[in-house]
């Protein structure tokens, strides 16, 4: 037996090849699986894996403050939680929710009914709520509850300069006021960055560029806390005393136009604005335009001084029985038949304005009030601003223009008379006005010739003076110069014979005058409706006040100012 | 030419090793930053919190209040204060 030698068995070669065409072939589709998923499908992939751990983060922009002249606070945003839920996710007790509902300061019905809805994604519980009560709210552990960072804006001011600054929405954009006027350069645009983060949550890394958030500007105002607060005090008091439906104040620097002071009132609280009137809202010192009355007797005094007609000391015939235009009589109270042109201011008569304004041309009228500023926008970029009611010369009857002469068929806000009467205090000058901080002087337009604009301040002296209509706008250690107004009000297209509208507008110091007041009083209703009885007083302590924190010398001797006897002054018509 | 690879082999691990540490550097300094920018903002929060109880209690109406009420203070008469011209002084 001989052992087998193993045979070499040759296999077919058809095997061999088979088996390296099956690699090939295996290795060919990974080849074209890799190219697939990496040429093509990359971006895809990219995308879906960057989506494991990185995020797009908004970083927010504060919006920016409104400040006064002096660097105090108007308006401050600060961040506040909201707080939200997932109400599918929500897993809590009613111990809990109840809990809950007491951080929130709302009702656990209220919450229930809120979390019912589990089809929902998102839901606002509660939204800004201080930072120590969301920590609270945050240490409850609650599945499903999550909060999220905006901010709030806060008025320190409160009423004082509500009307002023306005107010911002929930969202933070501007609603009322300056808010609303400056939005585009108060309001910071949120910017974004791509992160990655770890398991934990931690930002690990910036990824792409970083988009930085952009701030809001902050806006500093003409207003000086200190003269505003005052201001608005007074002039609330005022209005209570007086039993009146409203009041408005202005104060303008002289010398750059600034306004250092603007009150309205009756007011609201910015930081709560739960019951709120539209007739709070109004920034009446801008938006609403009324008939100023007498307070635009100088103007016509003025025009005729100007055009060499008549001098301070001209006499004018006031008669007894008034005068008749067409089948109108314009009255006038005083017993005196003829007055100086002077004493027409000083008095204040009707009939003295009328027959002046009468013996010029309407044209010469109307462009007087035109560059006083009348029927212009005073270009405050203020939401809202009256530009009054002037209509134009060729249309005005004899009567009307009489009746113009002493401020009746024509209409202005508070605003423009405070400015008109800068070109009295600037020697001719009408200086534009201004709510943002200047800090310089400001160029003014000339509108009267300087010796015209001093004859008539020494006549705004003399009403103030005794036998004047407004002896209760004088102060102690300045020298002040003013008119008063008390006109009807417009009622059903005729005037009411109850209502009026008292207001003063005057300048201080004479000798050099740094500030117009004017203030306004609507609809005084205790029986007491004189300019000169109603706003002269709240002119008085305003001035005496805002003198005082502006430090200006004094320009008269320092004698306490006797108050006359209720009534003694003198009475005014319109 | 075995020389050559072992060599670039070497430097090649050296890179690798520094890459890593730089990394891990680069990382430990970006939550540094992380870090202080939300100290930052935690500040920026706090002082606006702080401006907010500064105007606050520097309110003109509570000032006048207090000085009036509880330190009977009151505005001098015209007549007791003096106004100094600096220019005229000198």
């Amino acid at each position: 037996m001989s052992a087998a030698a193993p045979a070499l068995v040759r296999l077919p070669v058809w095997r061999a090849r088979f088996v390296m065409a099956g690699l090939v072939a295996a290795f060919a589709v990974l080849a074209g699986r890799s190219l697939y998923l990496q040429a093509m499908q990359t971006e895809f992939l990219q995308e879906k894996g960057e989506q494991r751990y990185s995020r797009v983060l908004q970083v927010p922009g504060t919006r920016g403050r409104i400040l006064d002249r002096n660097g105090e606070a108007l308006a401050i945003s600060t961040p506040v939680q909201s707080v939200w839920a997932i109400p599918g996710d929500v897993e809590a007790s009613a111990a809990q929710l109840g809990r809950l509902a007491a951080l929130l300061g709302t009702d656990v019905r209220e919450l229930r009914r809120k979390l019912a809805d589990r089809a929902r994604d998102f839901v606002y519980l509660k939204r800004q709520i201080a930072p120590e009560t969301a920590e609270k709210v945050a240490r409850l552990g609650l599945n499903g509850i999550l909060q999220h960072r905006e901010f709030r804006r806060y008025y320190p001011g409160g009423e004082v300069t509500a009307h002023l600054v306005g107010f911002t929405g929930v969202d933070e954009t501007g609603q009322e006021g300056l808010e609303l006027a400056y939005e585009k350069s108060l309001g910071g645009t949120p910017g974004s960055r791509r992160v990655i983060k770890d398991r934990r949550g931690h930002v690990v890394e910036d990824v792409g560029s970083v988009q930085p958030a952009q701030d809001g500007h902050d806006l500093v105002l003409s207003i000086d806390g200190k003269i505003q607060s005052l201001a608005y005090a007074a002039l609330k008091n005022a209005v209570a005393a007086h039993k009146a439906k409203a009041g408005a104040l202005v104060a303008i620097d002289v010398r750059t136009g600034e306004v250092l002071a603007l009150a309205n009132a009756p007011s609201f609280n910015p930081n709560n604005r739960a019951r709120l009137a539209g007739g709070q809202l109004r920034n009446r010192a801008l938006t609403d335009e009324f008939e100023p009355g007498s307070t635009l007797k100088p103007f016509t005094v003025a025009l005729a001084l100007e055009s060499g007609q008549l001098s301070p000391g001209s006499a004018v015939h006031i008669g007894s029985g008034g005068l008749r235009i067409a089948n109108y009589t314009i009255h006038d109270p005083h017993p005196q038949t003829v007055l100086s042109v002077a004493q027409v201011i000083q008095k204040s008569s009707n009939v003295g304005a009328a027959r002046i304004a009468l013996a010029m041309r309407r044209e010469d009228m109307w462009s007087m009030f035109h560059r006083a500023g009348f029927g212009v926008s005073p270009g405050l970029d203020f939401p809202g601003e009256s530009a009054g009611k002037l209509r134009a010369a060729d249309s005005w009857r004899p009567i009307e223009q009489a009746t113009m002469a002493y401020g009746h068929g024509i209409s202005v806000s508070l605003l423009q008379l405070a400015r008109a009467y800068t070109m009295f205090a600037r020697d001719g000058e009408l200086v534009p006005a201004t709510l943002l901080k200047a800090g310089v002087p400001a160029a003014g337009t000339r509108v009267l010739s300087a010796r015209t604009a001093r004859q008539v301040r020494a006549m705004l002296e003399l009403a103030v003076q005794p036998g004047g209509t407004a002896p209760r706008a004088r102060i102690m250690g300045w020298r002040v110069a003013g008119k008063t107004g008390t006109a009807h009000k417009q009622e059903n297209g005729g005037y009411s014979t109850e209502k009026y509208i008292a207001s003063f507008v005057g300048l201080a110091p004479v000798s050099e005058p740094r500030l117009v007041v004017a203030v306004m009083i609507d609809e005084p209703a205790d029986g007491q409706y004189f300019g000169g009885v109603v706003a002269a007083p709240v002119f008085a302590e305003v001035m005496r006040g805002a003198l005082r924190a502006l430090g200006v010398p004094y320009d008269a001797p320092l004698e306490p100012v006797p108050l006359p006897d209720a009534g003694d002054e003198a009475r005014e018509s319109t | 030419m075995a020389k050559l690879n072992l060599l670039l082999l070497l430097v090649l691990v050296v890179c690798a090793l520094g890459l890593v540490t730089s990394q891990h550097k680069a990382r430990k300094l970006f939550s540094e930053l992380e870090r202080a920018q939300a100290r930052a903002r935690e500040f920026d929060v706090e002082y606006g919190k702080l401006q907010l109880e500064a105007s606050t209690w520097g309110l003109h109406t509570r000032i006048e209040r207090v000085a009036t009420g509880n330190l009977g203070m009151r505005v001098p008469d015209a007549r007791q204060v003096r106004v100094i011209d600096v220019a005229g002084a000198r």
